[in-house]
Formats: C-alpha cells, structure tokens, sequence
C-alpha cells in the first residue's frame, strides 16, 4: 500500500470516515508532511468521496493551509493591532528585504517558511514573533534578523556574511 | 489518599469525599511555587523558571514540602515572568534565573521576603507583598479569572480543591433544566464574545427548538487583535470552561458539545484536550455524568486561521467541513445551526462564568455592574500603557478608572489619544469619553463596542487614520469574499484610505468614506461586515482634525505617514558625531565636526535611517 494511503486510511478510521471532519484530517496531513501534498488530497478526495475542488477550496480558505513544502524551520510575525502600532510593519518589511521572502511563502533556500498573522494573544509584550513555537517579545528590525540569521547552520552563517 | 482519587465518581458524595481529602492533603503544610506560563511570561522564560524549580523541588533535602506549578495568566503581563508562593499569596515579579535559588532558600524554605523582586508602587514607593496590595488588581473583581495564576490547569485536583465542580453536582441533582436558565437569567448574563445577546434567552430559545440531537459550541476562536481573554481561561483554567458547558447542555437538553479553538493557540488546545480527558476519567464528562442519566461529550476542533470563523454561521460551517462562510441569519442557529439540528453558541468568557452563578446565585451576580450589562467583563488591557496585561473589572467602571488605576496611565509621560475597544468591529474612543462607564449599551453609544474584551490604549504619538486603515485592511483581508458590500466596500474603503495616508487624498474622501460606511451597515451579511465601517467612522467622528490635515495639509499631525512630515535636526541638540551623516543613503545630510549637521529637504527620501540612527535624538519629525 503506498504511503499516502496508508495515512488517508488512519485519518479515516480516526475520524470515523465522518466529512464534517474534514478539516481536521487535513490538519493531520499537515502535520505529517508540513504541507499538503496534492497526492494526499487526491486520495483524500476518492475515500471521503468528496470533490477534490472543494477539498482545494478549504485549502485555500484557511490560512494555516499550506499546499507547498515548508522550510526548515517555522517563522511567524504578529501583526495584531498592538504589534502593529509597536513597529510590526517595519519588522516585516526587513525581513522581506533581507531574505526575499513573502509573507505565506518559504525562503528560496528553504530555510524557514515565513507568516504574518493578525495575533498570536501575546499583546502584552509585542512585538512579538514566533520562531519555531518560541516567542520573542519586544522584537525590533534589527532583533529579528539577528534572529533569523542565527538559524543558519554555522558554516553557512559565515558564508552568508562573506557574500555581504 | 482516597481510593476514589482519580476513579469515575458515581455520585455527588464521592465527589465530596474526593474534595475533602484533597483539601486535608493541601492544608498539611506543602508549599506551591506557582510559576505564571501565560503568553507574556512564558515570552520572557517562564518555562525555563518552571523547570528549574522542579529541579529545586527535587534536589531539595529539606523537611519543607513544595510543589512546582506551572500556571495560567495572571494579569499582570508587564511585570512577568511572575512567580507566586503559597501558602502568604506572596508575588514576585520580573523574576529572572539566577533569583530562582535565592527564591528557593529564603522565601520557600525559610519563610523570608526577597524584597527586590516584590512589586513597587512607582508613585509611592510602597512595596507590596501580595496581588491583593497591588494596585493594578485592588480595582479587579474576578469572577471569570478567578483561579487564573492560582491552579496547575493540567491537574484537575487543583480545581476540584479550589471548589471546581461544585456547580455541576448542584445543578444535576437539585436543579431541573429551567431553574438552571432561569439562574442565568436573573443573572441578566449576556454574551462576553461580543454580541452582548442575553444567555438565558438563547439557552431557552435552543432547549424549546423542535430537533434533535442539539449542539453546544464554545466558540474559543479568538480572533480579535489584541485580545488574549479567552486563551488565558482555556490556558489558565480549563475545566472552568468544560463544567460551564455541561451545565449548559443539561440546561438545553444536548449530548455533544465542541470547542472550536483557534489555530493560532495550540496550548489552548493541548490544555483542553487534558482537561476533556480528565473530566472523562472522573466522570464529569461521557455516560451517566456523576451517575445522573444524564449523558455529554465534547470534541474540540482547530481552526484553520480564519477571523470570520468567529461569527457563529462561519464557525459552524467551518465544523462542518466547509470553508468558514456565514449565512444570512433569518433562521437562528439555536433553530437551525450546526448540521442543520439546534445549535447553541457561547463565547469562552460566557462558559466560564456559569459555575460561579449556579454556586453564587443569580442575584449575586446580577449585583454587579450596570442596570443592564451585569457580572464582570475581562479586558485585554495593552498598547501604550503602563501596565499591560489581562484584566477583570465590575461592569459600568468608568474607562478612565481601567486605563490610569489599574494600567498605571499611558507609557513614557506621553499624552493619552484614543483607546481602542471591541477588536477590528470597535471604534476609537477619545479622551472627552475616558468617564464613559464600560458596559454594552454605552460604548455602543459612543460608537465602539464591548467586543470581545480588547482594549489598546494608543498615545499622542498614534496616527488616527492610520488605525482606521489598520483595521480596514485587516477586515479586507478576512472578509470572506461571499457578499458585494463587504467583498468590495472594504476593498474600496481600504484604496481612499491608502491614498490619504500617502498623501493623496481628496476633498469629498471623508464623505466616500461615510457613504461606502452606510452602505456596509445596511446590506453586508454578516457582523463582520456590518460593523467593519467601526474604526472609520468612530475616528471620522472624533479625530475628523487628523483627516483634514492628511487630505489638505498634506501633513499627519501624529508624524507616523511617511512622507507627510518631514526630518530636521536640533542645532542644539546635535554632538555633530557624523553617525546620520554617514548613514544617509541619499547624502542629504551636510555638517562638519563641531558643527551642528543640517539636513538638504530637496535631496532627503524621508527614509528615516538619520531618525533612527542618532544616538542624541537630535533627529526630529516636524
């Protein structure tokens, strides 16, 4: 049996082959991979008998949703109302610059796939960002590429600092 | 300890059996370091404090016995991480690593005071031993937090001790399903998500529904920026929230019950999923509930980062499997909701707040707060603000009272602007309204809302339209595209807004803006879009001195829209050290050692690097 099916068919017997609970098996899936690839969904589709477009309909709906592989590791922005007025838009720009990435997308050597979301309910200390679940508070410009530039293995933060 | 410890209670004795032992066990001398690992602690390393005072506990030979908890919100964010020792309630705060030990061997082990990390009050000077002489929780009635910060929310023998699951025994075995509501109802509760719609009345409405099966939903789907209150109870004290909705789904006449948590919150989710565990084990959830035929489960599901999947119709769908599109409501959910069968939907906040009212009685709770806005609301209370931080305070407080008592007034000596109440649907409120009393009807008057519980104080420093752009660009992106007027008024509300913050507004702009507002009100679908003109026309109405300066003066007063204002440097406050000089990517910037720089207006972008970058704050926005 190959491997995606194998999955599909736990996430059916988890949830009971019940529909309504489609959007948490697609939350397994992702899980399981960081994405949602396309073969999954396919089988997905076929078992739950529902159509494929409104499987990709909820994919796209939902933000958390992923239909590409992720980086390795996982970059999120708060872009509440508090962070926001506390200079989230300057952060988010600086990352974008630096490592020419938008937000939703991976950087192009996959080191982390990049988010802004409206608020993570960390307001008492923004600005916030979230590197791999960990929280940074009172994040600046300068801060969160510092951070970000440290999640380069070693020798390539080196490299990184050649090139500049 | 009892055999029953941990074992399905098949009555209301053994639960009280249960809770007498735990108590006797409690009160036998054991110490609790309670480490606070709410969001704002947690940021600042309140995990690695929490694993070291395991390692203290466990490497300690003393006689003392100590407990390690790791804790729920609470409150006081600005001055975390917070550690809280009992038995004395005594509060530290900012409390770092290396004070871990020293912690350890005065204040556990030797019953003596750490005095530097205890909380000062910065007008007196007076130092404060307990939360309760801290003027930031004096203010504060907490009902809904009341175990927030005091109970591990991943053992539920810390809320069985602390009189959880008190309400529900009471409620199954004295109470029938209609002296419950009618409880709630003199209460006078109404809905902490937002709505501000009366309980009982919803209770009642979903219980008399013809159908069958019936649903409850605890929406924990907090999507508000800036607001926190829900993931502090779900994170802080779960089984609060469960033992709500079983009273709840007795009430309606309902077996099955969801939490929809927001993807934005695993710890909310991981608490949770504990919490329905445990109560499953204990028998407060599943078959025959506390032996009563009386049978109830819940099931919690992830959100997929969706704002609208708070309105109750997307919610649903969203559980159902769709993606999160509200329908037109002229057949109410409690009709026909979930699956098509009764629903009934509360907000985290209004679970929470049920066991207290069936253990205290209606009428207690209907004794606070105003004539028609009862019991107590929590408030995020952040932004430019002393004392950040979660908050709960009697209905019908003034704002004033929140923002300067309790939040210590606005940060760095700065001039109090607007507070921001009720999330992307709530407007601004200004400094003339700061006697306003908090309750539904009268923030509504003013324009804003309740909301859900956010409150983002914002300084002179704050530029008003850009706020309302904010706020309108959020709800752009999260309008979920089903109606016209919101799919395209906000889209076209969000364009005059970005010209007017670039500096291309026109005269006409204002009254576009009222027109498209009107529109939205009137026609959108759902309360997202009808109440996402909020933010535009409360700082249209308040700050309309702020507009006409971007549209006509082609200048924001709060000196935030770049390019509306310009650079210059303090001749006298300018050490002529050269660092803008050197920094300035456009070479505007001319001066000579010893000579105060200046600053070319023609060549100058507006970048900001020169405002950034001077170590005297020479560099102005004039």
């Amino acid at each position: 049996m190959a491997e995606e099916t194998r999955l599909i068919e736990q996430l059916i017997d988890r949830y009971e082959g019940d529909v309504g609970m489609l959007i948490p098996m697609m939350q397994d899936i992702q899980a399981e991979h960081g994405y949602l690839p396309a073969s999954d969904l396919r089988s997905l589709s076929k078992r739950l008998e529902v159509p494929l477009s409104r499987i990709y309909a909820v994919a796209t709906f939902y933000t958390s949703f992923r239909l590409a592989p992720k980086g390795a590791h996982d970059v999120t922005l708060c872009m509440g109302t508090v962070c926001y007025l506390k200079g989230s838009p300057d952060i988010l720009e600086a990352i974008c610059r630096e490592f020419q990435v938008e937000p939703g997308g991976t950087t192009t050597d996959r080191l982390f796939s990049f988010q802004a979301v409206n608020c993570v309910g960390a307001c008492a200390v923004a600005p916030v960002m979230l590197v791999d679940g960990k929280y940074y508070e009172s994040v600046t410009p300068a801060s969160a590429l510092e951070i970000l530039n440290g999640l380069y293995p070693d020798e390539d933060a080196s490299e990184k600092e050649d090139e500049a | 300890m009892t055999k029953l410890c941990g074992k399905r209670l098949n009555n209301h004795e053994e639960l009280e059996l249960v809770r007498e032992d735990l108590l006797k066990h409690r009160n036998s001398g054991t110490k609790s370091v309670c480490v606070c690992v709410g969001p704002g602690c947690a940021a600042k390393g309140a995990n690695r404090l929490y694993e070291l005072f395991c390692e203290a506990v466990r490497q300690s030979d003393s006689k003392v016995k100590v407990e390690a908890k790791s804790v729920g919100c609470h409150g006081l964010c600005e001055c975390g991480p917070i550690i809280l020792i009992q038995p004395g309630d005594i509060f530290y705060q900012r409390v770092e690593e290396p004070d871990v030990a020293e912690i350890f061997r005065e204040t556990v082990l030797s019953d003596r005071i750490v005095e530097r990390l205890l909380h000062e009050d910065p007008s007196t000077g007076e130092k404060a031993r307990s939360p309760d002489e801290i003027p930031f929780y004096k203010a504060q009635n907490r009902i809904a937090l009341a175990y927030n910060g005091l109970i591990d929310p991943a053992n539920i023998e810390d809320y069985i001790a602390a009189g959880g699951y008190t309400a529900l025994p009471k409620a199954l075995t004295t109470m029938t399903s209609e002296e419950i509501i009618a409880e709630v109802e003199l209460a006078g509760l109404r809905g902490r998500g937002g709505g501000g719609f009366p309980t009982a009345r919803k209770w009642r409405s979903c219980r008399e529904s013809d159908g069958s099966p019936k649903y409850v939903i605890c929406n924990g789907d907090e999507g508000d920026p800036g607001a926190f209150m829900d993931r502090a109870i779900m994170e802080g004290n779960p089984h609060s929230v469960i033992e709500g909705m079983v009273i709840g789904a007795y009430a309606i006449g309902s077996s099955q019950g969801y939490i929809y948590v927001r993807n934005e919150y695993p710890l909310s989710v991981e608490r949770l999923k504990e919490a329905i565990e445990q109560a499953r084990q204990w028998g407060f959830l599943g078959e025959d509930i506390l032996g009563s035929s009386f049978s109830f489960n819940i099931r919690i599901n992830r959100g997929g980062g969706a704002f609208v999947c708070g309105e109750s119709t997307a919610l649903m769908a969203s559980l159902e499997g769709r993606t999160g599109e509200p329908r037109a409501k002229y057949v109410h959910t409690v009709e026909s909701g979930f699956r098509g069968k009764p629903t009934n939907l509360n907000n985290v906040e209004t679970w929470t707040n049920i066991p207290p009212i069936i253990n205290r009685g209606g009428e207690w709770f209907a004794g606070i707060g105003t004539e028609k806005s009862k019991g107590t609301k929590v408030f995020s209370l952040v932004g430019n603000v002393v004392n950040t931080g979660l908050v709960e305070v009697p209905m019908g407080i003034t704002l004033r009272r929140i923002i300067d008592e309790i939040g210590g007034g606005v940060r760095d000596g700065k001039r109090f602007k607007a507070v921001q109440t009720g999330g992307p649907s709530g407007g601004c409120i200004p400094s003339e309204h700061l006697d306003a009393r908090v309750d539904f009807d009268e923030l509504t008057k003013l324009g804003s809302m309740m909301g859900s519980g956010g409150m983002i104080v914002m300084d002179e420093g704050t530029c008003m339209v850009r706020v309302a752009r904010y706020f309108t660009e959020f709800l752009q992106k999260e309008s979920c595209g089903k109606c016209t007027p919101c799919r395209e008024g906000l889209a076209q509300m969000l364009h005059i807004l970005n010209r007017i913050t670039r500096g291309e507004g026109d005269v006409g702009d204002i009254e576009e803006l009222g027109v498209l507002a009107e529109l939205l009100e009137g026609t959108a679908l759902c309360a997202l879009g009808k109440t996402a003109a909020n933010p535009v026309l409360s700082t249209i109405r308040y700050f309309r001195d702020e507009y006409d300066a971007h549209i006509l003066d082609r200048h924001c007063p709060a000196k935030e829209c770049r390019g509306l204002f310009r650079y210059e440097i303090d001749a006298e406050a300018c050490k002529a050290c050269g660092i803008c000089l050197k920094n300035c990517p456009e070479d505007a910037i001319t001066g000579e050692k010893e000579v105060p720089h200046v600053i070319n207006q023609e060549k100058c972008t507006l970048c900001g690097i020169c405002w950034e970058k001077c170590p005297f704050t020479a560099v102005l926005k004039v």
